[in-house]
């Protein structure tokens, strides 16, 4: 059931095991827009929450293979097709000498490929969003854990979700509008 | 026991009150202005270089490579320790590194920035630098991909950039900590420039980390590379004390050994002055000085292996090299570099040095010294006096070489303290997970 005017509601939590079990009751109970805050990496949250492939390996190994072959492939083009010069009676194509550019080419693009797709995979640069408007989040998100359920989420429901959260023995339950 | 709250708003408070509630320190303002005098003389000397031409300094036939080349050396070598701290001893899962990293990542940063100066100005006409890479130009001209010096262009450049990226995105969770907890809104709004939206989503998290993971495993073959592809500019020449295959494993060895011999220059001072000493505790002294020791062994094993072979080879050429290097008219150098790479060192051998912050500091400094004149001694003794006796030549460092050199210490040490300033140099977020986590196992 969708709410107007509500972006969700998040519990506020105090420990790391908490905010985990909270997700995976949340998850149990059949809640799928469910999204959580943590002062920092909490192991195994984001598998909770039914994330269970990053999809960042893949975008690096893509971006690697482009910037290789493409290193490679500028070395053969430019060396041996269309500035084709003989030094010092060395072949057009002397492979070996092109393996240090084909490396770092590599190396660029994989990680400048890393780093846009997990910006990208992540919607950042997004400077503002509603969990930014959830009371004291400002203050808290560097020592506290929370827990959103999205109103989004099919079984939303302002009074069973929040029962539900306040199961979960939290510090609070808020309400952040949309 | 503190609660995981208290433990990570301590932390929290503490780390960026640094940048946020000390007051600007008079001895800062000293310290900068003292660094930014280096950075306007390197503007004079640079004002002067392309009115003048790379004449100013004293270079010439045959000595066509003096202090730039060696400048250049000397700094990316330096950087080199902050990659592999905050890459290899992430993979090594050595967690001491975490107080470290991001001082030291900045440090890499501004050390291979003054390190890219030298090549761009030693080419001479440095406004067409872009030259150097492969652009679709009107003359259908390419560079030369044989060349280590054209490898050289991608390897820095690249090295540079993934040491940006990797640094910045190490930063993004702190910027968004300095701009919660920032009072004024100007500054609020700077630091969350920064921190692109960052709000600690678990599943961003997990992206971040696994991003994280990857470009840590990516900049760790570049630590070995980089500094590969630097000793190719000399070991691919014919030249006695260049022709050399130990190149790369030396030169790798030596920078990460001067690179951590800066750290602890840095270091030392900059946990005394912000009463960080139990953030970077003697411990992460004594481990730094144990990298120091068996890096320094690794090339003093260098200079043996270059002596044995000048000796074993029988050429006459190397022979003359070797003894030119001790007795020629550069012998200071070759003394110096052997002083205080391989005899000063070997102090770190006693636990009670490791852990003495003062002479720590002493060593690093020798270190420093020491690593500057390898270099010196490997580019300007092996180039004045090689084959012929008839193009035998003499250089010294004009006062435009010192001031340039001077300069990016300058500049170098002003982009330190301005960071030390401004940006959380502890990384606050990865400390939080580990003291809780640690903590939660006493």
């Amino acid at each position: 059931m969708k709410e107007n005017g509500i972006y969700g509601l998040i519990a506020e939590f105090e420990e790391p095991d908490q905010v985990l079990a909270a997700a995976r009751q949340a998850r149990a109970a059949g809640y799928r827009r469910v999204e959580a805050y943590t002062p920092y990496l909490v192991e195994d949250l984001a598998e909770e929450l039914g994330m269970h492939n990053t999809g960042v390996p893949l975008i690096c190994l893509l971006c690697g293979i482009t910037g290789g072959l493409g290193g490679y492939g500028m070395e053969y083009f430019a060396a041996a097709i269309h500035y084709p010069i003989n030094v010092g009676g060395r072949p057009l194509h002397s492979w070996p000498a092109f393996i240090p550019i084909t490396f770092e080419l590599t190396v660029l693009f994989a990680a400048l490929g890393t780093v846009i797709g997990m910006l990208i995979l992540n919607g950042l640069p997004r400077p503002h969003h509603p969990v930014f408007e959830t009371p004291f989040f400002e203050q808290r998100n560097q020592s506290h854990f929370y827990l959103c359920i999205e109103a989004k989420d099919p079984l939303f429901d302002r009074t069973i979700t929040q029962e539900f959260l306040l199961k979960q023995k939290p510090a609070h339950v808020w309400e952040v509008l949309a | 026991m503190p609660t995981t709250v208290q433990t990570c708003e301590t932390l929290s408070e503490r780390l960026s009150a640094v940048v946020l509630k000390r007051p600007t320190k008079l001895g800062w303002f000293t310290c900068l202005a003292i660094s930014f005098t280096g950075v306007l003389m390197l503007n004079v000397a640079i004002s002067w270089l392309l009115l003048r031409g790379v004449g100013v300094w004293g270079i010439n036939e045959p000595v066509a490579w003096g202090f730039a080349i060696v400048n250049f050396v000397w700094w990316i070598g330096i950087g080199h320790a902050g990659t592999f701290i905050s890459a290899i001893l992430l993979l090594l899962h050595q967690h001491w590194r975490t107080s470290i990293n991001r001082f030291t990542e900045a440090m890499t940063l501004f050390a291979v920035a003054c390190a890219a100066l030298f090549p761009l100005l030693h080419l001479g006409r440095p406004w067409v630098f872009y030259f150097l890479l492969p652009y679709p130009d009107t003359m259908r001209l390419w560079p030369q991909w044989r060349s280590p010096l054209v490898w050289d262009v991608f390897a820095v450049s690249t090295y540079f950039t993934v040491s940006l990226v990797y640094w910045y995105i190490g930063l993004v969770p702190d910027l968004a900590t300095m701009r919660d907890r920032a009072t004024r809104r100007w500054i609020k709004v700077l630091y969350g420039i920064g921190a692109l939206g960052w709000r600690g989503s678990a599943k961003h998290w997990a992206r971040y980390e696994m991003a994280y993971l990857l470009l840590a495993g990516l900049a760790t073959p570049l630590v070995l590379s980089v500094h590969s592809v630097v000793s190719l500019d000399f070991a691919v020449a014919v030249l006695p004390g260049w022709h050399s295959t130990i190149f790369p494993p030396y030169f790798v060895a030596g920078a990460i050994f001067s690179g951590f011999a800066m750290v602890l220059t840095l270091l030392i001072p900059f946990r005394k002055i912000y009463k960080l000493e139990d953030v970077i505790s003697e411990r992460h002294l004594d481990l730094a000085s144990k990298v120091m020791l068996a890096t320094g062994l690794m090339v003093a094993l260098g200079y043996a292996s270059e002596h044995w072979m000048a000796w074993y080879s029988d050429e006459p050429n190397e022979e003359f090299l070797a003894l030119n290097r001790m007795l020629g008219p550069y012998w200071p150098v070759w003394w110096t570099t052997m002083t205080c790479n391989i005899l000063v060192p070997q102090l770190l051998w006693w636990r009670r040095i490791r852990t003495s912050p003062l002479p720590l500091f002493i060593i690093s400094l020798l270190v420093n010294v020491g690593m500057w004149a390898e270099r010196y001694m490997i580019v300007v003794v092996s180039l004045h006096r090689d084959f012929l006796p008839s193009s035998w030549g003499k250089f010294h460092g004009t006062v435009w070489d010192w001031a340039t050199f001077g300069g990016t210490i300058g500049l170098f040490f002003t982009l330190m303290f301005l960071f030390v300033r401004l940006l959380p140099m502890i990384p606050i977020a990865e400390l939080r997970k580990q003291t809780v986590e640690e903590g939660k196992e006493v």
